[in-house]
């Protein structure tokens, strides 16, 4: 197998664009800015997935987060008027929640990666290596195989979820169809 | 430097990997250069044609000043475009507005990566080629979006919210097309695939192209395809969010001098991208015409002949006007450069008849000559279509195009897997 492409240096990289990314969502007044740096975040996140060896989920990550969804976000984010908005004083009521979640999260996250069970820790110590030039046909044999495929009443439950929630935007939305 | 020399040498004669799949640095950096050049020249030539042919439709001359038949006008215009001011409006965004015009180039330049202009003569080659493709030229819209809020004034804002309306309808029927190509890949022996590569290949290895593949089901698919993608790229009849005739200029009203002529660069090399992505799904990639019926030596030497003799015919066209040019002695150093320009195509399509560059250069010249002929069509579009409205814009997105595409992609599935299928229905009946 090849020596890996990506080194620490590209994970540190992207990890650091993410979280400061992260931090500009909630720190900005311009919800436009906001949104921008949540894009960032999100196109930061598609290079770790391609760091995982997962080139599909890069490339869905892409097409439906940043160039889908994160559009509709700002084609309503940009009729907001940005003076009233930037003139409001932001509160937040919840910060004490908020840092117990976190530090129930980072702890959980610690727990796992230190903990062992019958000698062996749960966070595996190598390298896994998945084939990066056949992923999209692993993925679609997860999915739909039929002897090896698991998921594919799951995945089939989760885009009927998707589909009903379009219908019920839908019927809220217009008063006569 | 001996050791860099190796490297460099090490690619030379692999004839079946692209730089980027055989992980040599060096000759994918002359790749990605290359694929700059060639696309600078090819949206400064596209600039030229459509100025031409358009007023040629109009029963006008067009550019005449500027050069011999105004060949020099893109020139010209570039260099007005650096010359001229480039003002950021004060009740602007000033970061974001900078900022826009970068993303849409950025988007426009980085599918190239992934387009075949051959088997090897590809930067690299993806196992989510198309969906790459598809995915960074979706980003392209931010940067519209972008551009029209930040210039915080109204008729850019209106432009950029009917382009993200627009771009977010027609991706779901072009998405709906492509996915019924990559389909038709898996039909053959070797599985499905993304790649672009393996899309072109998968077409070579089932004798077919894929617009002719299930007739009509594959021409109808294209024919989404090519109504989407002319959507997708905001041009007429779907460039509402630019309508001069109600916007002004639509989402870059605002932006002059260096920074417009990012929208018009990123504007035109997304049309070729889109165009790439048409001829690799449908039109055969990079395969010359009936590679499978015109087989032999013979046919072969005949079709790479064709590089050098359309440079041949461009020459003879220059000379032919150098011939016609008026022989006012203020027209003389005009036709001495015409004369000049036809010397160097022939010299070029004489360079083209080298049987070691013949062989290299066929798969390019052939996948160059399908996109231009959708490069026509788009000038051709622009000079007959009236602008749609806005209303009937969703319509044809949302109920014409959307269901006839998921429509055809049953279809296709029920057609491409009708053995499996009657097998089943056999099994059933007769237990």
């Amino acid at each position: 197998m090849n020596p890996p492409v990506a080194t620490p240096f590209f994970f540190y990289l992207l990890a650091a664009t993410m979280i400061i990314g992260g931090i500009l969502v909630i720190t900005r007044k311009n919800a436009v800015h906001s949104a921008l740096a949540l894009i960032t975040t999100l196109l930061a996140q598609a290079g770790l997935y391609l760091m995982l060896y997962a080139p599909f989920v890069a490339g869905v990550q892409i097409i439906l987060y940043a160039g889908g969804i994160m559009v509709l976000f700002l084609f309503v984010i940009m009729l907001i008027s940005i003076e009233r908005a930037q003139k409001e004083r932001q509160f937040n009521k919840q910060w004490l929640i908020g840092i117990v979640a976190a530090a129930a999260l980072g702890g959980l996250f610690i727990a796992v990666y230190t903990t062992t069970t019958k000698g062996r820790v749960l966070f595996p110590e190598g390298r896994m290596s998945y084939g990066e030039s056949d992923n999209t046909q692993r993925i679609a044999t997860l999915l739909f195989d039929l002897h090896s495929g698991t998921y594919m009443f799951a995945f089939e439950i989760a885009s009927l979820l998707l589909l009903v929630a379009i219908i019920g935007a839908v019927v809220m939305a217009k008063k006569r169809i | 430097m001996h050791e860099f020399i190796q490297y460099i040498l090490s690619y030379l004669g692999n004839e079946t990997q692209t730089p980027g799949a055989a992980g040599n640095i060096f000759w994918a950096t002359v790749y990605i250069l290359l694929v700059f050049v060639g696309l600078s020249v090819a949206v400064i030539c596209m600039n030229w044609l459509e100025r031409k042919i358009l007023a040629h439709m109009q029963v006008r001359l067009g550019p005449m000043r500027v050069g011999p038949h105004g060949l020099l006008q893109p020139i010209a215009d570039a260099l007005k475009l650096l010359l001229k001011e480039d003002i950021i409006p004060a009740e602007a965004d000033a970061i974001v507005f900078w900022v826009a015009p970068f993303i849409v180039v950025l988007a426009a330049f980085t599918v190239f990566v992934v387009v075949p202009f051959g088997p090897t003569h590809a930067i690299t080659d993806m196992n989510i080629g198309i969906l790459f493709m598809l995915g960074v030229s979706s980003l392209s819209v931010l940067g519209i979006v972008t551009a029209g809020w930040a210039s915080n004034s109204h008729y850019p804002l209106i432009g950029a919210l009917r382009s993200s309306a627009q771009m977010v309808s027609y991706e779901v029927a072009m998405g709906l097309a492509v996915v019924t190509a990559i389909m038709m890949t898996s039909l053959g022996t070797e599985g499905g695939t993304l790649s672009m590569i393996g899309i072109v290949q998968a077409q070579q290895a089932q004798g077919v192209w894929f617009i002719f593949k299930f007739f009509p089901l594959g021409l109808i698919a294209f024919a989404i395809f090519a109504i989407a993608m002319v959507a997708e790229t905001n041009r007429a009849p779907f460039d509402l969010p630019e309508a001069e005739s109600e916007l002004t200029a639509g989402f870059h009203t605002e932006y002059s001098g260096f920074r417009w002529s990012l929208f018009f660069l990123a504007e035109y090399s997304a049309m070729i991208a889109v165009s790439s992505i048409a001829v690799t799904l449908w039109l055969g990639g990079w395969l010359r015409p009936f590679p499978n019926t015109l087989t032999g030596p013979t046919w072969d030497l005949v079709f790479s002949l064709f590089p050098g003799i359309t440079f041949l015919f461009l020459a003879a066209m220059c000379f032919y006007s150098t011939a016609r040019m008026p022989k006012h002695p203020l027209f003389r150093i005009q036709t001495i450069g015409l004369a000049g320009f036809g010397v160097v195509l022939a010299g070029i399509g004489l360079i083209l008849f080298i049987p070691g560059v013949r062989v290299r250069i066929v798969d390019i010249f052939w996948f160059s000559a399908k996109v231009a002929g959708f490069m026509y069509l788009y000038i051709w579009y622009r000079g007959t279509f009236p602008r749609y409205r806005f209303d009937q814009l969703m319509k044809v997105g949302w109920k014409i195009l959307l269901p006839t595409g998921l429509t055809l992609m049953i279809l296709t599935a029920v057609v491409g897997m009708r053995a499996e299928l009657w097998a089943q229905v056999q099994e059933v009946l007769h237990r």
